[in-house]
This record gives C-alpha cells, structure tokens and sequence, in this order.
C-alpha cells in the first residue's frame, strides 16, 4: 500500500498552519473535546487515590447511610433542562401524578389527590466533590399507609438520586439553563425507574442511558479501592470472572484476603496518592500469575465481570454497592467521570 | 396520511360546519355535494391528487360506501329475493371502511339515525352501531338526533346499552358537547334503567360540569345507591358531585377506590388508537417533507417509549413550574407564546418565530420539517444543545453492533438514520451529534450494517480541518475500502464526492455571508481551501490504489471520474480559489482505458480544467496585485503535461514524446511497428469500432476495411460522426484544446503570464 502524502504543489497560498481557532460555540467546544477523546487513549492514565471530601461534612449522615449497603443500578444522564432546586415540592406533586396516571392507564383516575403512593424530592446537600458541583438530590416513592389512622409514611418502594462529584469537564461547556447531574442511581423495580425516567425526560429533555462498566474499568476499581486505608475491614477483596463457553458460562471466584491485597498493591505503588495505569496493570498481572501458578489458568483470556472490595462492590452491567461511608464521595468521583465519558 | 386522505378530512369538516349551520345534515344535501355535477368539488380534488390510480381505487370504495349507505337510507325491500345478500353485502362495505378508515360524520350521521330507528332487526343494528368509528370527528348534530330516537323507544334495551358504551368511548371525538350537555336531565333521568345505569353514569361522568350538580340529583343518586348498594359507577359520579359541589355530600367515600369504570371492555380499543394517530397526525405541510417516522415501532421498548423519536409537545409545563401560584385559566389563556400544536404552515412560523413555545423534547423536532426550519436558523444555544444531547445519546443507545444480540432493532435503526439523513438532506447541514456517533462508531463498523446510512452519514460531515477529522475516520475508512469489494469502494467514493460538495457549498456560502455571521470555525480562507485540497488529495490516493487492487476496472473509474469532475470544476461552480488535478495513475488509466464512455469523461474534464484554469489566469491578470490565492506554476505544468499527453496520444499521433516519455529503445523493443499512430481517434482501442463502423456507414459494401483511410476531410468527417454518437466531452475538449490548422498541435495554458 503506498504511504499517503499530500504533495505540498497545490494551493501554493496556504503555506501557514492550520489556524482553526475553535471554541465560537459550546457546540464546537465539545466535538473538539470529543474528538481528542477519540484520538487518544480515553482515560487519563493517572488519577487520585479516593480521598475523604471536606464537603462530605455537611451530608445528613442518616441519608448517608441510606444509601450506603444498596445496591444501586448506575444510569448517566444528560444535563437537566430548566430545573430548578426551589421547585422541589411542585415536581414531587406532578411526578406523583404522573406515576399514578401510567400506572392506572386507560382507567378513570379519581379526581382530587388521594393517590396511595407519595414521591418526595429532597436535596443530598454536601454530597459534590466541589463548591461549583450542583447539589445531588434524591427522589423517593413511599406507599402511603392503608389505615387512615395511621397517618406516617410506609415503606419504601424506589429509590433514585442524582449527583455530580467533580464534574468539571460538563459543566464548562453547558449554560447556565441546565443543570448537570450526569450520574443517576436507582434502587427498586425497573417499571418504576422507566416510569420516573420518562417523567424526567419529558419534563427536563434530559437522556437515560444504563452505564455499564467495561473489564478495563473494573481493574481500575480494583487497584483504586485496595489502595484506599480502610480501618476495618467489612469484606474480602473479591473477583469474579466470566469464561464464555457452552452451554453454560462458567465464573471463576477469586477472593483473597484485604490485607493480602493491599500489602501486594503496596508492594507496587510508588507515588503516594496517585495510581497510574502501569500499577494498575501491574497488580491485575501479578493477581493473574499468581492464579495461572496454582490452577493453570490465564484469567487475562477471560473477563472481569465483578470487583469487590470492602469499599465498595461493582457489577459489569452497571451494578454498584457502595460500603464505606469514608469513601462515598471518592466512589461517586470515578462513576460520575464514567458517566460523564458516556454522555460526552 | 395520505393527500388524498387529507383532502377527504377537510371536506368532512367543511361540511360539518355547514351542518351545524343549517341544522340540516340529510344524505340528501350531502349527496348533492357528492355528486358529479357538482365541478368546484372535482377540480379541487383532481387538483390535490396527481396519482391517479389511487384516486379510483379510493373513489371505488367510495362509491361502494355511498350505495350501502343509501341501501340502508331506503330501508329494507320487502319484496326483494335475495335480500339477505344485499344487506350483508352493504354491511360488509361499511363495516370494512369504517374498521380501515373510519367514516366521515355525515354518514356517521345517517347511518347512526338507522341503527336506533328501528328500521332493521336488532342484530342489524348492534353491527352498524359497533362501526360508528370516525374518521377524524363525530358531529353533535348526529348524536342530538340519535338521543332523540332513544325517547321515542323504537330500538331494544340493548341496542339503547350499546349506543350509551359507543358514546362513552367516542366521547373525545365528538366535536362540541354544548348541546349534548343541555340534555343532562334526560340522560340523568335514565339513570333509573338499571341496565342502562353504569353506562350512563360513566357518560354524565364524562359530562359533568360544576353547573349540573344539584342537589335534587344528589338526592337522587344517593336514594339509587341505597337501593342499588354500593356500586362503582355511582361512587364515582357521588365523589364527583362531591369534588365540585363537598357542602352538598356529606357521606363519606371510600377514598382507596380507583376503579369506576372497567375500560378494558371497551369495543373499540383498536379503533380509537386508529382514530387517534389520524387526528394527530402531520401537520398539512408541504408533502415532500414527509420526515415522520415510517411505522410505529411493534416493540414495548423497556421505556415504555413507542417510537425513538418523542412525540411533539410544546414544552408548557416546565415553563409554568417556574411560576409558582400559576391558576388554571392563566395555564389555559397563556397569551403571548404560540403553541406548537396551533403551527401548521411556513407562514405562520415566520410570524410567530419570537414567541414560538418550543417542544418540551428537542428530540420531536426530527419528525416536523417546520421546526427543522427553525433550528436551522435559531442561534440559541440550549436548543441547539438539547437536540445535540438528545441524538447524540439515542444514536448511541440504538447503534445496533454496539451491543450483542441487539440485532433484533435493526429494522429500526435502520428507519431512524433515514429519518436523521432526510433531515440533514432538508436543512443541507449535517448534525454535529452525527459526527461525533460517527467518530466513537466507525471503528467498530463492519462495513455492512446500515452502510448506504452509515456513508451517507460520513457525506454530511459538516465542514472541518481535514486532517483533524482524517485519523478520526478516514483513515477507519480507508481500511474498510481496501478490504472490501469493489462495489463499497464506489459506495465509499460516491459519498465523498457528496462531502466534497456539502463542504463546497458550505464554503460557497460562507464566503458570501462572511461579513454577517460569524462562521463556527474561524479559518481563514487559506485553511479552508487546505483542508479541502487535502481531501482531494486523500481521495486522489485512496483511488489511485484501488485501482490497482480491483486492476483497473472501469466500472470503479467511472466512479473515480465523477469525483473528479467535482474537483475540476471548484474554481467555475463554487468560486473557491482551488484547482487540484488528478493523479497520474487515475489519468492515465483513463487514457488507456478500452472503454470510450470512460475516455469521453476524461475528455470532459480535462476541458473543464481549462476553463478553470483560464478563469483563474484571467482573474490573476486583472487583479494584478498578487493575491492569496494565486496558483503555483506547478499547477498549470502539470495540467500541460497531461494535455500534451492526450493531444499527442489523440491527435497528432506523436505518443511517448512529450508527456508520457519512454524511452524508444524500449517501444522497439516491443516488436510494435506501428506504435505512432496507435493511439489517435482512429486507432485507440476505445475508438476502433467507431472507426470501423464509420467506415461501413460510408461504404456498406466494403468487403475490407482500411481505418488509415481516415484523413484529410474524412478525418474532419470521422469527428463529426464521432460527436454525432453522443461523445459530447470529447468535441468539447478538441473544440477547445486543439488547434484547427494543418499541424495540430496542442493549446496549452502558458503559465509565465504571457500568451
């Protein structure tokens, strides 16, 4: 094949460089980032070691661990049109019925507000990674207790939050008539989160994708929650690959003990705070060796569908449990920065 | 919906307002306005339908329909002996039409007023009633008269059961409901009928307003649910009696209660859904811009969403959530912002485009041409973000060979690029989302899938620094056109030939609107013709080694050749200060070429390189001052070279001299006498059988031919025969590019500012 170069004979007048000036519009800003995206290796290769946020402070420490121990189904989410954090109250209502609406379709809907279930809106103050962060808020449906009498709330049948933890590179290139909220997390049944997702998008013209997260993001969980200090520890650091093969895939578990993996991931890491890609793949080489010496397997031929760490657990299709409450906002710093990859 | 359909439903509604006008909705007046005679009716329908056949397709079903419904107007002919036959055969008719495409209200009307008149047998009657599906409206004229056949008691108990039910589910169809609602006691007063009870309250459910809430009907209702029980349908119009008027009830309701009236035994289920897409469908807008989404999708997607493109809404409620306090009436009476469902013409948007409410999703905009217009020119960065998020996402989540066993979409992703591209074709601009899907999507294209979509996607590229884009996609490109067949090379080529044009044309208008907009990419010129050069040259190669990977097919070079006859013509056509020339191996493999359409296009070319190329000299001379864009000396060398090439191949058989050069040690070497001469117009294996057969034309009974013959006026006589057979490039290029004395020589272009 011959090499392709353009002969320097035409027009003789453009002899200076390219001077495209981009970024007239936001539009132009992000096919730009896009396309550096694209041309080069799509994630950075060095990030922090998940730190405990200054701003966690200021959480309610009882929705905290209202959302730690959950397992939550991770979606990205295009920045929300025209809403509004002081309309909490009226969304609730019209969420409200809107649910009851499409869950009664076709039916006759009573007239007036006495639905069974309550959808209550509020704010997750503190939960960002920066002051220009917008604040995360959490969206919850409640039955509403059978007996007239006892008027307090009844369980709850789904739960959803939106956030944004260090979410710098959306936010500089959308105007102020959105609000980006680009990861989304939702517990409950799936009717219930497409009811409300639809809500969402008709209202704010906003986008639900489900995240998954691929293998080569796992390891980089993998590598980034071994590193973190955890003073006790809750749960085995945890693997679990996929053997496509028929009639039925087969998974290798492979668990080791916490300290064993982070004395290992000790033994690797150099600079302090800071993982790059070389440590990450370093670990996950001498994980894969040390199991290909006692079974004869190279598990670098199958693929890495779950990690769990005392930190938190993630699931190849989009699946995450979040443990530590020290770490909360370190975990929601990579997911938002996947979510954000997604969306861009 | 169809024009002619349209066309239909206009009319229904003309008449109906004349209906209700005159109150004098017979089948005799309508028929008049049906009838042949009537010629206004016919030019204007002959003049909204130019397909014909359809027309009489549509006109025979009409007709069908006309004498069912006048059979059933006459009522039953007793003495006739297959009676039953007729009937069934008329009611076959109405019922296949209405179930299809409903019936307009006129006779909606008339056979309405049949079923409860008792004219026919009961069974008669509960099939025309199951067949009362509208078109688009139901008049209220009809159901007024249709009540008044209840009082007079002509039809059963459960044809009067049916006729409630239809009424209940055609409710939203019905025009007006004023009048309907003045018969609120007569309906209230059947309430008495247990049979008819649940059916009618459903009805005065549907009724209702603040004004009938009276506190002898309250009475009333609670005295029947004393004696009845509790019952649904009458819990549900108490609690609504007790919503509008709570100081008249004050008996506690069971507040769990959700279900009153059981829809799902609704007959018309199918129908209403029918009626519904026809009353909502597209606006009546020019025909050619049909960009609606083909069919409906048949899949319950997981987000309960019918079709990937949402439905047009204006965007009312995010707005009013904003303003808190906002009542109903204001909701309703919002003045100042035009609702989208009101815009239905070009005229109408261009008075209403700074108050225009905008969808609530960006994403509906794809299937409504007019906002189309609107985005096109709207500088407002929201909007332009929204709809950019919305596709940018839906592609990505509808690209079929992005996930496993997703397969089963492709229909439908397939139907939604060719929503995407016939809008991009509309506005004459590519999307930025496009690109961008473009960029994370080609990489893991595999050349099939979609592919006529996919590179008619790659032609509305909007206009870039090539060599950003080219590791981006082409070079993707380009390992998918090596290693396919030669038909996606000519795919490949035809669609950057349509890019070349879209960013000509892009650049074309730029250059005149420069002082005005500012344009997104602030290039000088100078980039833009670089990055455009570049292009060309990208192609140059990609052609160049697919021919010599498909061994100079001509069928690829024709495709080659229709890029290039883009390119020579950039400097005329566009006015862009750009002339690139071909590369040898696509020159002289058309040169070469045993195919004359192939040679004749070449022809054509290389004159309108000339005129290109003269045009510039020209302008060059009278600018004087030295511009920009002055072409190197090269340029014009180069073009000589091939143009003394071709004269000395076609027309002065002197070949191998001037242009190619070999040397002729070698041309001996091949055994070939008669070398010089091989290659002219005569001789040149494309023009051979021209030659041949201008001969025989000459002088049928020749046994032998002498194509040497040719010369002198024969030759001039040869020409002519040759331009007589359709090889218009080739007089073009002699006329222009030969001189007419008796040493032919060729006229090449002096590049040293002198002539």
């Amino acid at each position: 094949m011959d090499s392709y170069n353009v002969p320097e004979s035409t027009p003789s007048a453009s002899s200076r460089p390219e001077d495209y000036s981009v970024g007239a519009t936001p539009l132009q800003k992000r096919l730009e980032s896009i396309r550096k995206q694209t041309s080069f290796i799509p994630t950075p290769p060095r990030r922090k070691v998940p730190q405990c946020s200054q701003l966690q402070e200021d959480v309610d420490p009882q929705k905290v661990a209202f959302l730690l121990h959950k397992q939550w189904t991770l979606y990205s989410l295009t920045p929300l049109y025209k809403f509004s954090y002081s309309n909490l109250k009226e969304y609730s209502r019209l969420l409200n019925a809107f649910i009851v609406a499409e869950k009664q379709k076709g039916l006759a809907v009573e007239v007036g507000e006495d639905f069974d279930i309550k959808v209550i809106f509020s704010t997750l103050l503190g939960m960002k990674g920066t002051q220009r962060d917008p604040e995360a808020f959490l969206v919850q449906i409640l039955s509403k207790s059978q007996l007239p009498s006892e008027n307090r709330e009844g369980k709850v049948l789904w739960t959803g939050w939106f956030c944004c933890v260090f979410g710098d590179s959306l936010l500089e290139t959308v105007s102020e008539d959105f609000t980006c909220l680009p990861l989304f997390l939702a517990n409950g049944a799936e009717s219930n989160t497409a009811i409300i997702g639809t809500w969402f998008q008709k209202t704010f013209d906003c986008y639900f994708s489900p995240l998954t997260i691929n293998a080569f993001n796992l390891s980089w969980m993998a590598a980034m929650w071994t590193a973190c200090k955890v003073d006790h520890y809750v749960a085995t650091t945890e693997f679990l690959w996929s053997v496509p093969c028929s009639p039925q895939s087969l998974d290798i578990s492979y668990a080791i003990h916490p300290e064993d993996a982070k004395a290992l991931w000790d033994s690797i890491h150099k600079t302090p705070g800071e993982v790059t890609q070389e440590e990450v793949d370093l670990f996950m080489d001498c994980l894969y060796s040390h199991f290909h010496r006692h079974f004869k397997i190279h598990l670098s031929a199958t693929r890495l569908v779950r990690v769990s760490t005392s930190v938190a657990s993630a699931h190849t299709d989009g699946k995450i449990k979040i443990l530590c409450h020290k770490y909360l906002i370190g975990v929601l710093a990579y997911l938002t920065e996947l979510a954000v990859f997604q969306i861009e | 919906m169809s024009p002619q359909k349209r066309v239909k439903n206009v009319k229904a509604q003309n008449r109906i307002s004349q209906g209700s006008n005159s109150f004098q909705t017979t089948l005799s007046a309508w028929k008049v306005k049906q009838g042949p005679s009537n010629s206004k009716n016919i030019s204007k329908h002959g003049q909204n339908n130019p397909v014909g056949d359809y027309e009489h397709a549509d006109d025979q079903a009409e007709d069908a329909l006309q004498m069912a419904v006048e059979y059933f107007e006459k009522g039953p002919v007793k003495t006739s002996q297959n009676k039953d036959k007729t009937l069934e055969k008329h009611l076959k008719t109405v019922e296949n039409v209405a179930w299809k495409n409903g019936l307009a209200s006129e006779e909606i009307d008339v056979l309405l007023n049949i079923a409860l008149s008792g004219k026919f047998g009961n069974a008669v009657n509960t099939r025309i009633l199951k067949c009362m599906i509208p078109a688009t409206v139901i008049s209220q004229d009809s159901v007024v008269k249709a009540v008044s056949w209840l009082c007079v008691d002509k039809c059963s108990g459960s044809t009067k059961v049916l006729f409630y039910r239809w009424l209940v589910a055609m409710f939203d169809f019905i025009d007006r409901k004023e009048q309907i609602n003045l018969l609120y006691g007569f309906f209230f007063a059947s309430l008495q009928d247990d049979a008819l009870c649940p059916y009618v309250c459903h009805l005065l459910y549907l009724l209702t307003k603040k004004e009938n809430v009276k506190p002898f009907r309250v009475r009333k209702l609670l005295d029947l649910q004393a004696k009845m029980g509790m019952q649904p349908h009458l819990q549900a119009l108490l609690s609504l009696y007790k919503f509008f008027a709570p100081a008249l009830i004050s008996v506690s309701l069971p507040v769990r209660k959700k279900i009153y009236f059981k829809n799902s035994e609704n007959l018309w289920k199918m129908a209403l859904l029918a009626v519904k897409q026809r009353n909502r469908g597209p606006s009546p807008e020019p025909l050619k811009l049909m960009l609606g989404p083909a069919n409906v999708r048949p899949l319950k997607r997981k987000w309960n969403s019918l079709s990937i493109i949402p439905v047009l809404n204006s965007s009312s409620y995010t707005k009013e959530c904003g303003k808190k306090e906002m009542s109903l009436s204001d909701c309703l009476n919002r003045s100042g912002s035009f609702p989208l469902e009101q815009l239905k013409s070009f005229p109408q948007l261009l008075q209403n485009i700074h108050c225009l409410e905008l969808p609530s999703q960006m994403g509906s905009v794809l299937n409504n041409s007019l906002l189309l217009h609107y985005i096109n020119c709207v500088r407002d960065e929201p909007v332009l973000l929204r709809f950019y998020y919305w596709l940018s996402q839906t592609l990505q989540e509808e690209c079929i060979w992005y996930k496993v066993n997703n397969y089963e979409h492709g229909k439908e992703f397939t139907n939604f690029l060719d929503t995407i591209i016939r809008a991009e074709c509309f506005l004459q601009e590519g999307f930025y989302s496009c690109e961008a899907f473009l960029y994370k999507s080609l990489p893991l294209w595999d050349g099939l899938c979609c592919r006529s979509q996919f590179l008619q996607l790659v032609s509305w590229i909007p206009f870039s620094s090539f060599s950003e884009v080219k590791p981006l996609l082409f070079d993707h490109l380009a390992q998918l056109f090596f290693t396919s067949t030669i038909y996606f090379k000519c795919s490949v080529l035809q669609s950057l030939k349509e890019l070349l044009q879209n960013w000509l044309l892009w650049l074309s208008m730029d250059i005149d609107m420069k002082p005005v907009t500012n344009s997104p990419l602030e290039t000088t010129l100078g980039g833009s013709m670089n990055s455009v050069s570049k292009l060309i040259h990208y192609v140059g190669w990609l052609s160049t080694t697919a021919m010599r990977l498909e061994s100079n097919s001509t069928f690829l070079l024709h495709f080659i050749l229709d890029f290039y006859e883009k390119v020579c013509d950039i400097y005329i056509n566009y006015n862009l200060p750009l002339v690139v020339l071909f590369p040898p191996g696509i020159f002289y493999s058309a040169l070469l070429s045993l195919d004359t359409s192939i040679l004749n296009q070449l022809c054509f070319i290389m004159h309108r390189y000339r005129k290109n190329l003269t045009a510039a000299k020209k302008n060059e001379l009278v600018q004087k001052t030295k511009s920009e864009f002055n072409f190197s000396s090269k340029t014009y060398q180069e073009f000589n070279h091939y143009l003394t090439s071709m004269v000395g191949c076609l027309w002065t058989s002197k070949p191998f001299g001037k242009g190619i050069y070999i040397d002729p040690e070698i041309l001996e070497r091949t055994g070939v006498t008669e070398y010089k001469n091989s290659l002219n117009v005569i001789h040149h294996p494309s023009f051979l059988s021209y030659a041949v057969s201008f001969l025989l034309q000459e002088s049928p009974e020749e046994r032998t031919v002498n194509v040497s013959s040719i010369q002198g006026k024969k030759w001039s006589w040869y020409l002519d025969y040759l331009f007589s057979q359709g090889l218009q490039g080739l007089k073009l290029f002699i006329r222009s590019s030969v001189h007419h004395s008796s040493i032919p020589r060729a006229e090449g272009i002096n590049y040293n500012n002198q002539y």
